[in-house]
């Protein structure tokens, strides 16, 4: 499935946002992930994902 | 969503006041009665670094009645590339003093109270309590948590920024209108997944970036103005020079503002957050097995003395087997150093490897030498060697 992965179009095979974090990083924690413009709650990542999502992936940063 | 003001107005500005924000007061959206609102109002800013200086100068400038300043650092020369409140003469001093003076030095109608100690789970909810909005401009994920959790069990709203190298992100939690910082970012990120400014560098100017977008949210939440930034993410891009937003809501399930919370009171943070000082690194290197190799040593018989330094109520839910409890707190307190083994190698765990970290620090101070620990503790012990066990 072709989604765009922080602005990029990716193909992934997983169909879930876990799937699709569990592909980029080892820690999810301290990680939130956006589906077409709204974060979706760690709650749900089980939630399936659609050809042509916008999907953000952001960290969570300490710094100020 | 329009949200109403949060303080009431001060029944009248003086001349010079007048004079002062006239450019504030032909603001339609401003006038007379926003200003009058900033002249009642109460702020902290947790931090005076590099969000909390240009928070702090533009406060002070907007005519915020009253500024709190926590912050129990001192100056250094490493910090004036961004922190734009101290100068040169400042270095070695306090900064929440030094802060304080370029506050009355910018307005001096802005009163001033100055917290120069550490915000510890014993003092914030006393601090925070004597404010009615609250910036966070803190450096490390364990403050962040506790400012979150304390704002929440308070009540009150809080203006959260957070910067790294060209990134910087910006919202207003406010667990009574919207989502908290634990609906974003439910647990922080592992123990050095994520370097700190210290560790991996920060553009000084995304400071200022960050730092006007939390001050123009608190002025437009402490006057009632415009579409507050609740629920709302704010994604910082300094390199493609972008600023886009993105929704959070509320999260059913989360752990401090759901529907079922479990977090109902403030939390051990570093414990949360997985900090472990410098003792407790160096104790480390050399002195941490898997949990893998713990079975390995346990099925082999090798005789050790494994010690659970959680407390009583963590040892109740799970353990790992042969374990026997003896709580952090008396080990690093030396109450319990005499129930350490001397005869046998001393294994220590905790939940995920940081207290253990420390009574293993502990214990070699004391001369158990060949002391180690668990790395990951006991949740690495369910993850590798025994699934069925309940995690917490």
């Amino acid at each position: 499935m072709r989604v765009e992965l922080n602005g990029v179009p990716t193909d992934v095979d997983t169909e879930t946002v876990a799937g699709l974090v569990g592909g980029l990083t080892s820690a999810e924690r301290g990680v939130a992930v956006a589906v077409n413009g709204e974060v979706v709650p760690r709650s749900q990542w089980h939630r399936a994902l659609c050809t042509g999502d916008r999907v953000e992936v952001l960290t969570a940063s300490q710094g100020g | 969503m329009a949200l109403p003001p949060l303080v009431e107005p001060a029944t009248e500005l003086t001349v010079d006041e007048v004079r002062r924000y006239s450019r504030h007061l032909i603001i339609p959206d401003v006038a007379m009665d926003g200003q009058k609102r900033l002249k009642n109002a109460r702020v902290l800013c947790v931090g005076a670094g590099g969000l909390g200086s240009p928070a702090l100068m533009y406060l002070a400038a907007a005519g915020v009645g009253t500024l709190g300043i926590i912050d129990f650092d001192v100056v250094d020369e490493s910090n004036l590339q961004r922190q734009i409140i101290h100068g040169q003469s400042d270095i070695g001093r306090p900064k929440a003093e030094s802060a304080a003076a370029s506050v009355r030095e910018i307005n001096p109608l802005v009163e001033v109270v100055i917290h120069n100690e550490v915000l510890t789970n014993d003092n914030v909810m006393d601090v925070f309590s004597g404010y009615d909005l609250i910036i966070d401009g803190t450096d490390n994920f364990a403050t962040r948590y506790m400012v979150n959790d304390a704002a929440v069990l308070l009540g009150k709203p809080y203006v959260w920024g957070s910067i790294y190298r060209f990134d910087g992100q910006a919202s207003v939690f406010w667990a009574e209108q919207g989502p908290c910082y634990r609906c974003l970012y439910p647990e922080p990120p592992p123990p050095g997944m994520v370097p700190s400014c210290a560790e991996g560098g920060v553009l000084g100017v995304l400071c200022a970036s960050i730092g006007s977008i939390q001050v123009t949210e608190a002025i437009k939440l402490l006057t009632g103005t415009g579409e507050p930034l609740v629920g709302r993410l704010m994604v910082y891009d300094a390199l493609e020079m972008s600023y886009r937003t993105v929704k959070v809501k509320k999260d059913p399930d989360c752990a401090l503002c759901g529907e079922n919370p479990t977090v109902t009171g403030l939390i051990d943070y570093d414990d949360f957050c997985g900090a472990v000082s410098e003792e407790a690194s160096a104790a480390v290197q050399g002195s941490t097995i898997t949990a893998s190799e713990l079975k390995e040593w346990l099925d082999a018989g090798k005789d050790i003395d494994l010690i659970d330094v959680r407390e009583p109520a963590e040892y109740e839910i799970v353990r790992i087997p042969g374990s026997r409890l003896l709580p952090k707190g008396d080990i690093v307190s030396g109450a319990a150093l005499s129930e350490l083994p001397t005869d046998r190698q001393a294994v220590f765990y905790c939940k995920a490897g940081v207290r253990s970290a420390e009574a293993l620090a502990a214990a070699k101070a004391a001369g158990l030498s060949n002391a180690v620990h668990v790395q990951g503790g006991v949740l690495a012990w369910i993850n590798q060697v025994d699934p069925s066990l309940p995690t917490y």
